[in-house]
């Protein structure tokens, strides 16, 4: 088996010094009076204390830092819903181009060539999607939740209807029930059926003229197609509500069948995860929501069109919920996935995802964990039965693998949620198989003391929440 | 690797062998038969988009980008231009930092780790506030959130906002206090800072939020954050003060003006005009610590004793909380919070401090030569400017925006007789140019 340690930089009581370690400068602001300033005193600071580090010293700081840093360029990262598969770096230099650094206030005739590309990403995000319209405005994942429950409550006011409950299945991402929270819903959870898929008694009982909206994943996060998705739809349409997709899970499908065909009304795209744009360490992602017809004129404003003499132009579509962005998102992420997608094309486009579904049916039975749920697609949730899959998670890290989600979805005992992505070849697949296999015969002993070939050990989780300290001024005690 | 237009993902390497054998093991003739879809739910179609050689893709994207007009900007009103040093794109695209995912495993994350609590320790000091979070989208959405933060810890249902907010940041935030149902609301500005009079007209025992910006959306300086503060103090709200990292390296710290939370975009640091792309400040008092939106990193120990970071607080999230999390935030602007950090720590606080001094004397010089053009009036506010300045044109300003934009410039009519004007070390080489043209324009 391969055999990983991860660069460890270190003395006594640290890793890698902070930078304020390494350096802390005090320059006095502001002048004597004297017109040295530029501002008068009253309105400037006296002080200043900050690190001040020069360029070589800066260089190694950061590669220090990044050697202690597990990418997908590392190694294997299965970790389930992430959809973490390969950054072709190609596009940070389609992104990096100087005539794509333009300012968002520029007058849209002067910025042809930008409104170009968005108009073509929302044009090809609606085709991926089977959805009428595109907005690119939101900048992540959870961004594009929140506009989208914006806009389905955008569309029942304005025909009238008083709705105050969102739906959701106990085994949607967290996301799903924040952001119809956080838009003002009562969030009803539905209880997973048998099967892992949802259950049709609990969706006919939830189902009330106070429902605004179903949010669903499709596939969902233990990976199984809803296979009853006409059906659902039909019924939630019928009871007047909106159908919402969750778009984490379609690199499962590309090709194979769109949300808008299964009846959704309402979905987001999460380009860092199935349009390889990298998530740099938690962000930026975009979370572009595409819609039906119906649906269109409440998105967020402003979108682009192109007009009678192929001009493009920002407009605000005629009932827009406003703004969920200060501009326009997050442009470079947006260039990534366009790229991307150019890239790959209908026949890439297709193979990601028929290799997704193949890596993660082929890594399932390689590895001895038992699934309870299937047939599963782009990522399977296995029990680590009687190992607390936590701890699972920390030894596999040995193996030179990030490990899978941990305890999530909770209807799986000790959940270990994994998605290998397409971009793993069958050698890999069956090294990562071998770190399953291996953790999965350890005694708890060993368990936990892993990591042990990681930068750092096993870090205190309770005395980090216990006694928060969230600056170098904190752990100085003058924070 | 050839460069041909793929037949399959270039980035999928299994041979044809390879895939054989794997659905043999799986059980299955055909890769299709993994997919559990419904033949009513089949897409049969496809999406009609041509596959191309990675050179080709470069080409073509770098073709259409080539559309945009090269106009010297010398716009602002939220989104700023500095000078980015080299040594922050090749560290920051180090694939490490480039290619991993939220720091769940912090053994293996240390890095990234250290890096953000070092970026939350640069905006402690900038704020004087103790608690800042890794990041949040942009100044826009921090702004949302300081809202709905507000309502979760004062009673009441106004937010109050200067009248000279940026229209779209407005708009953000009406959307995030929907939920809730908060109303916001404008109190009157006075020579371009904020009039304490009419904030305090307009306050009541209702109000959750008062918000202040400095420099506010016309460049000027407010001169009366402190002021705003205690008015929102009188009356049970916080206050929240909008800046940005460069801005608050010469500025009084807002805490000591009386700021509970901070707010703003960071990508005053660290990151080159893209389209508005921002990096959300937030940073509050310890008082609000559970009630912060966002991921926050902190320091702790691992097994060998040695100080080590991890994500922590999480039961104030959505993966946690759920419907009851601070926020829904997940993904959020991490990388490029990294980006800022570095940049800072490559000025220094005197490189800091130059910087600032610069945005207060660039935008005092331009207005100074800009009044001297008949028909100009700048700045049209008696205040201290930052980057930025409103000009007075006798002219139409959107007649005139148009004649400049002709002879190579953007600057933004922001109304019937007003140009903003934004002036950084990036543009300044340039103003020589836009004073003439502007003899022209006006």
């Amino acid at each position: 088996m391969r055999r990983y340690d991860q660069a460890r930089w270190f003395d006594d009581d640290r890793y890698q010094p902070l930078l304020a370690e390494t350096d802390e400068t005090t320059v006095e602001v502001g002048g004597d009076g004297d017109g040295s300033s530029a501002l008068p005193d009253e309105l400037t600071r006296d002080e200043l204390t900050l690190p001040a580090l020069d360029e070589p010293d800066l260089a190694r700081h950061y590669t220090r830092l990044s050697q202690m840093t597990y990418g997908v360029d590392s190694g294997p990262y299965p970790l389930g819903s992430c959809t973490m598969k390969y950054n072709p770096p190609f596009t940070e230099d389609v992104a990096a181009d100087p005539a794509a650094a333009v300012h968002p206030d520029r007058p849209d005739a002067t910025i042809q060539g930008t409104l170009s590309v968005l108009h073509r990403l929302q044009d090809y995000l609606g085709r991926i999607g089977g959805m009428d319209a595109v907005s690119l405005q939101p900048p992540a994942g959870a961004a594009g939740e929140f506009a989208g429950i914006r806009v389905i409550a955008a569309y029942h006011e304005a025909n009238g209807n008083d709705r105050h409950e969102v739906l959701v299945p106990d085994s949607a991402h967290g996301t799903n029930f924040a952001s119809a929270a956080m838009a003002g819903y009562d969030v009803v959870s539905l209880p997973s059926g048998d099967d892992g898929r949802l259950h049709s008694e609990a969706l006919d009982a939830a189902l009330s003229p106070d429902t605004a909206a179903l949010m669903l994943t499709n596939p969902n996060t233990l990976g199984l197609f809803e296979r009853d998705i006409h059906d659902i739809a039909e019924r939630v349409h019928d009871a007047g509500g909106l159908l919402y997709y969750d778009g984490a899970n379609l690199n499962a499908l590309l090709g194979r069948a769109r949300p808008g065909d299964m009846g959704f009304d309402v979905m987001h795209f999460n380009l860092h995860k199935t349009f390889a744009t990298p998530h740099g360490g938690g962000g930026p992602g975009a979370g572009p929501i595409g819609v039906t017809g119906a649906l269109a004129p409440y998105l967020p404003a402003p979108r682009v069109r192109r007009d009678d003499d192929g001009r493009f132009e920002l407009f605000d579509p005629s009932e827009t919920i406003g703004k969920v962005h200060g501009f326009h998102g997050n442009w470079p992420v947006l260039v990534k996935a366009l790229a991307y997608i150019q890239r790959l094309g209908d026949p890439g486009l297709a193979d990601a995802s028929a290799m997704a579904v193949l890596n993660a049916n082929y890594l399932a039975s390689q590895q001895g964990y038992e699934i309870p749920y299937g047939p599963f697609h782009h990522e399977f949730v296995a029990s680590a039965g009687d190992q607390d899959a936590a701890e699972v998670a920390k030894r596999m890290l040995d193996y030179g693998v990030h490990p899978p989600t941990t305890k999530w979805p909770e209807i799986v005992h000790e959940a270990l949620m994994t998605e290998p992505t397409e971009v793993e070849r069958r050698e890999t697949l069956d090294e990562l198989a071998a770190a399953f296999d291996a953790v999965r015969a350890e005694d708890d002993a060993t368990l936990a003391r892993a990591p042990e070939r990681t930068a750092a050990r096993r870090i205190d989780q309770a005395s980090a929440a216990r006694k928060p300290r969230l600056s170098w001024q904190a752990l100085r005690g003058d924070g | 690797m050839s460069d041909g237009p793929p037949g399959g993902t270039p980035y999928a390497p299994h041979s044809p062998a390879d895939v054989e054998a794997m659905l043999a093991a799986v059980g299955v003739d055909d890769v299709e038969d993994l997919f559990d879809v419904p033949a009513a739910v089949r897409f049969d179609d496809e999406f009609d988009i041509e596959a191309h050689g990675e050179r080709e893709v470069r080409q073509e994207l770098a073709g259409l980008l080539a559309h945009n007009a090269d106009l010297v900007e010398f716009l602002g009103r939220g989104h700023y231009d500095h000078y980015v040093p080299s040594i922050v794109d090749h560290l920051a695209d180090r694939s490490e930092f480039l290619t991993s995912y939220t720091q769940y495993q912090p053994e293996v994350a240390q890095g990234f780790l250290q890096a953000l609590f070092e970026y939350q320790s640069i905006v402690v000091e900038l704020t004087g506030l103790p608690i800042a979070n890794c990041s949040l989208y942009d100044a826009a959405t921090a702004l949302g959130e300081a809202a709905l933060m507000a309502a979760r810890v004062a009673d009441g249902s106004r937010v109050l906002v200067p009248d000279l907010l940026r229209e779209e940041r407005r708009s953000v935030l009406e959307n995030y206090v929907a939920g809730p149902g908060l109303s916001v609301e404008a109190y009157g500005s006075d020579d371009g800072n904020a009039d304490l009079d009419a904030l305090a007209d307009g306050l009541d025992d209702e109000t959750v939020m008062v918000y202040v910006e400095s420099p506010n959306a016309r460049g000027a300086i407010e001169e009366s954050v402190a002021g705003v503060a205690d008015l929102a103090h009188d009356h049970g709200a916080l206050a929240c003060v909008g800046s940005d990292p460069v801005a608050l390296s010469l500025l009084s710290d807002p805490a000591s003006l009386g700021a509970d939370v901070v707010v703003g975009d960071a990508t005053t640091l660290g990151l080159r005009t893209s389209y508005g792309m921002g990096l959300g400040l937030f940073a509050a008092r310890e008082e609000h610590l559970r009630q912060v939106p966002g991921r926050l990193v902190g320091a702790s120990e691992d097994a060998t004793g040695r100080r080590a970071y991890t994500l922590t607080l999480q039961t104030r999230e959505q993966h946690i909380r759920r419907e009851r999390a601070t926020s829904n935030i997940c993904t959020n602007q991490a990388w490029v919070a990294l980006r800022a950090a570095m940049h800072a720590a490559w000025l220094g606080p005197d490189g800091l401090v130059d910087l600032a001094e610069r945005c207060v004397e660039l935008p005092r010089d331009l207005a100074a030569r800009l009044t001297e053009v008949p028909g100009v009036i700048a700045p049209h506010h008696d205040r201290h400017h930052f980057r930025e300045f409103v000009a007075h044109t006798d002219q139409p300003a959107p007649a005139v925006a148009a004649d400049l934009a002709d002879a190579g410039f953007a600057v933004d009519a922001v109304g019937e007789h007003e140009l903003q004007v934004c002036v950084t070390e990036t543009n300044a080489d340039h103003a020589d140019d836009l004073v003439e043209a502007m003899e022209v324009a006006a």
